[in-house]
């Protein structure tokens, strides 16, 4: 009788990518909950548009590249991506400012570097960057939250998407931005002055960042990627706050409160930082890859020319990952030092 | 409480040891036939001492050790020898391999043979003997002679003695049913091997999830130095350099052995068979192995004799294959699927696992790696798993050692928490497979680029020795033929004369001599003394350059051998014979100067 011969092992644990990938998408549906509640429909439509080019993008992407779709899909990597820039886009941005990011993130940012695994660039922030250095206008034209604005309704944000023209939505300036442009008032009266600001940050936005801190908890819980990382950014940014909080003075940079809880923090600790593919690969790899990009965030987010900065610092430190890794080989079992330094 | 470290990464695979684990050991009975590779452990393969027909004694020498990393085999029943030929075995490859085959007789009548009650009045050299001589090779899978192990090290102090009964693959009790059952006999072989290697202390090792086996250790333990350590369930503690650094804090340098720790460990079924060989002077002929899996009927440890065809086994534990069988030998994580039921259990074979298809799924394809580093975390050897698959795609060898593949321990892990179910391990065994041979061929290719050298080094001095003689002859010639035409005092001839000048005067610019005839005429009476004492100075000149090749390949032999960490004894003597051949040239190289000055 024939018996059938593998190598070992021959058990194998519980995880799966694509169960990764899809504990990764259910664990932004807070964040998304609480955009919508604040801003209205425009994230979601962002998101199911962009998910449609996004699988029409993989899809044609790897029949060019002679793979097999219908495997290689069920990875669920490209609608990872599309979520992620989809909730990192302006509500209500037009159809093609959505298509153009999420091809260029796929195709681009992806496939041309090999696919899953092999990208060197976050896709969604490869894709986003692409996007804010082309079209800045679009890209900066933010939705007044619940309180400070009208919330436009499902229909209007289906309108906005796919006839931007006839769409008449207001915008608004981010807490960001303001906190950017202010360079004579207290923070006090900053907050007094402007309707965007909340309890601890910008209404909407703190509730988005805890509810994206939620699900990036749950991810931590799930074993889906380690703590390193996030907890070092999210350090990282809070000591800088820390630091030259100044008081809350005209010259202040925000409190650290208000940092972790501003534009995309959260959604960058969780869901972009942890980016495996993109990231160091190390404990200690993690550690420096993390705490880099909490403090290239604040840099940028308080001396640069961007008002948010989760974007440019990951995609810097993805160029700084391999150089990472390479310093940071762990030490052997058995090896007197971590080896490898020439 | 002893103190335990742990140890990086791991995991925590399903255990499936229940299954196995709750019913007594039974003996097997008698094959028909058995089967006994001469190779069942680390090193040379055994030397046939029986011949077709002989009838053989149940615990008699049927093949005996070869080199001093071997051990012998024993028959394990009584019997007539059948053939000498070759059988698969049980081995990755599912390769051939020469086995004695043995017909049992049913008898199993034992071979005349005792054993010492007190063991303490042996000396170790003796009871070291007796351990070799009993066939006795590490049980806990690698199979390494149990002797060689335990033969110590002038200058290696061993501070402790790690018994390990960990046994942390899932599916495995055989080591388990050993100790609750057999507990004394594992206590009494420990506290042998503890009278031979002398260390400071004795620790018998075992995970937390055996409590049974823990507490029978103990009470056979009570009274005695030895310690029982339970330590927490975790693959893969059993992992000789883990269960060092879980025991002893210390890690096992890279490319060495825990003896250069001061540390040496057995397996408790090593220590089992250490009993009956000093006590009852019973050699290595039988063991306990685990048969277990959902596609075995009444999975269980069964005490086998040595040589026993798997499917006999398998047979008595209700086999019930079904399509497309696997049968691992080993666990789940570490085994290896066996190519036939032909092969026979040999001294490693710890466990048989027949899962089903639901059971132990094949592996789906693998899809891409998003570099999660789940690897690396469970990774014991703390390696980059990940960086390792990306370099042994890329066939990037000399990253893969920069990367210490070579420490890798094959454990599996890596490849169990993947969650892109991406082989790692076979790329890492295929990659390193791959530079051991890159580096065999370079290595003979040194080898024989030396080897031309040396001969066209040879060659080139012969010539130059030839031409000098042959000028020498010519000039003396020369000589000859001028003092024969100025004896016979004829005419001058002026021509000859002429050329006589410019030969000179071409000697002259050539050599740069004053005299070039006078040097001549040196030559060619060295030349003729040298004639006269041709025949011993030949012969001393030939001895020297037997005497330098002979070294010369001795140190190549040398060199290769370090290159592919050979046993410490084969290097041991490569380097007493290239002492040996120094001094021989040494000698002729005397021997040719008192030959040319004579």
């Amino acid at each position: 009788m024939g018996l059938l011969r593998i190598t070992s092992p021959h058990a194998h644990g519980p995880q799966h990518t694509p169960r990764v990938m899809q504990k990764v998408l259910l664990a932004t549906l807070p964040g998304i909950v609480v955009l919508t509640h604040f801003f209205g429909f425009g994230t979601v439509v962002n998101i199911l548009w962009g998910s449609v080019v996004a699988l029409l993008c993989e899809t044609l992407a790897l029949r060019l590249r002679g793979r097999s779709p219908g495997f290689y899909l069920r990875d669920c990597s490209a609608l990872v991506t599309a979520f992620l820039l989809g909730i990192a886009l302006p509500p209500y941005a037009p159809w093609w400012l959505v298509a153009v990011g999420i091809a260029s993130a796929i195709l681009l940012a992806k496939h041309l570097y090999g696919g899953l695994g092999y990208n060197p660039f976050n896709p969604a922030m490869a894709g986003y960057v692409i996007l804010l250095i082309s079209f800045p206008v679009q890209m900066t034209a933010w939705a007044p939250p619940r309180g400070a604005g009208d919330i436009p309704g499902l229909l209007q944000a289906l309108q906005a998407c796919f006839t931007p023209d006839a769409f008449d939505g207001s915008t608004m300036a981010t807490p960001l931005d303001l906190l950017k442009q202010n360079d004579s008032l207290l923070l006090q009266e900053l907050w007094a002055q402007s309707p965007q600001f909340g309890r601890w940050a910008g209404i909407g936005w703190e509730w988005a960042n805890l509810a994206f801190l939620a699900g990036g908890l749950w991810l931590l819980q799930q074993r889906v990627f380690s703590w390193h990382a996030p907890l070092a950014m999210l350090a990282s940014l809070s000591l800088l706050a820390g630091i030259f909080y100044d008081g809350g003075g005209s010259a202040s940079g925000g409190s650290p409160l208000f940092h972790l809880l501003s534009g995309a923090t959260m959604l960058g600790a969780f869901f972009i930082v942890t980016d495996p593919v993109t990231s160091a690969v190390s404990v200690r790899g993690r550690l420096i890859y993390g705490a880099m990009i909490g403090a290239l965030v604040y840099i940028i987010r308080v001396r640069g020319n961007y008002p948010d900065a989760v974007a440019f610092a990951v995609l810097i430190m993805n160029f700084a990952a391999p150089f990472i890794d390479h310093y940071t080989q762990p030490r052997t079992y058995g090896h007197q030092r971590s080896e490898g330094r020439e | 409480m002893r103190k335990i470290s742990g140890f990086h990464g791991g995991i925590h695979p399903a255990q499936n040891k229940a299954q196995s684990s709750q019913t007594p050991i039974v003996f097997t009975g008698i094959p028909p036939q058995l089967v006994f590779p001469l190779s069942q452990h680390i090193g040379s393969a055994a030397r046939p001492v029986v011949s077709v027909g002989q009838r053989v004694l149940k615990g008699q020498v049927i093949a005996e050790p070869v080199g001093f990393v071997s051990v012998p085999v024993h028959a394990s029943t009584s019997g007539t020898v059948r053939a000498i030929e070759e059988r698969v075995i049980a081995h990755p490859s599912g390769h051939a391999a020469p086995c004695i085959v043995l017909t049992s007789d049913g008898a199993d009548e034992w071979v005349e043979h005792s054993g010492v009650a007190d063991y303490r009045s042996l000396s170790p050299g003796a009871l070291l003997e007796r351990i070799r001589g009993a066939g006795i090779a590490g049980m806990g899978g690698a199979g390494f002679p149990a002797a060689v192990k335990l033969a110590l090290q002038p200058g290696k102090k061993i501070d402790t003695l790690i018994i390990n009964g960990t046994e942390c693959e899932p599916y495995i009790t055989a080591d388990d049913r050993l100790m609750r059952e057999r507990a004394a006999q594992v206590i009494q072989g420990a506290q042998i091997l503890a009278y031979l290697v002398a260390p400071g202390e004795t620790l018998v090792g075992v995970e937390d999830d055996k409590p049974e086996s823990l507490a029978a250790l103990r009470a056979a333990a009570a009274g005695s130095a030895i310690e029982i350590v339970e330590i927490p369930t975790k693959y893969p503690s059993g992992g000789e350099k883990q269960l060092v650094e879980i025991l002893t804090g210390r890690q096992v340098p890279s490319g060495g052995l825990p003896a250069d720790i001061g540390v040496i460990c057995q397996n408790v079924g090593t220590a089992a068979a250490v009993y009956q060989a000093i006590i009852h002077g019973r050699p290595l002929i039988s063991r306990i192995t685990t048969v277990t899996g959902a596609a075995v009927r009444a999975p269980g440890n069964f005490d086998v004799l040595l040589g026993t065809p798997m499917h006999f086994l398998l047979e008595r534990a209700g086999w019930d294959p079904g399509d497309r069988q696997r049968v691992i030998m080993g666990g789940p994580m570490m085994g290896f699927t066996v190519a036939s039921l032909e092969a026979p259990v040999v001294k490693t074979t710890n466990c048989l696992l027949a899962p089903t298809a639901t059971e132990l799924p094949t592996p789906p394809p693998a899809q891409a790696c998003i570099r999660c580093g789940m690897c690396a975390q469970v990774c014991p050897a703390s390696l980059l798993p990940q960086q390792l698959f990306w370099f042994a795609q890329g066939r990037e060898f000399d990253k893969l050692e920069q990367h210490n593949l070579f420490d890798c321990i094959e454990c599996g892990a890596c490849s169990w928490v993947c969650p892109s179910n991406i082989p790692l391990v076979q790329y890492y065994r295929a990659s390193k497979a791959e530079i051991v041979h890159l580096r065999r061929d370079s290595d003979k290719a040194e080898h024989s680029r030396l080897r031309f050298e040396a001969r066209q080094e040879r060659l080139a001095r012969e010539e130059q020795e030839k031409e000098a003689k042959r000028a020498a002859r010519r000039e003396a010639a020369q000589q000859r033929a001028k003092q024969a035409h100025e004896g016979s005092g004829t005419e001058e001839d002026p021509i000859q004369a002429a050329i006589e000048r410019a030969r000179a005067k071409q000697a002259e610019a050539q050599q740069g001599a004053p005299d070039a005839a006078q040097a001549a005429i040196e030559r060619a009476r060295q030349a003729r003394d040298d004639r006269a004492s041709e025949a011993p100075r030949d012969q001393a000149r030939l001895q020297l350059e037997k005497a330098q090749q002979r070294l010369r390949v001795a140190q190549a032999k040398l060199a290769e051998c370090r290159q592919s960490d050979a046993a410490d004894q084969v290097i041991e003597a490569l380097e007493a014979s290239i002492a040996r051949l120094t001094e021989k040239v040494t000698a002729a190289q005397r021997q040719l100067d008192a030959a040319q000055e004579a």
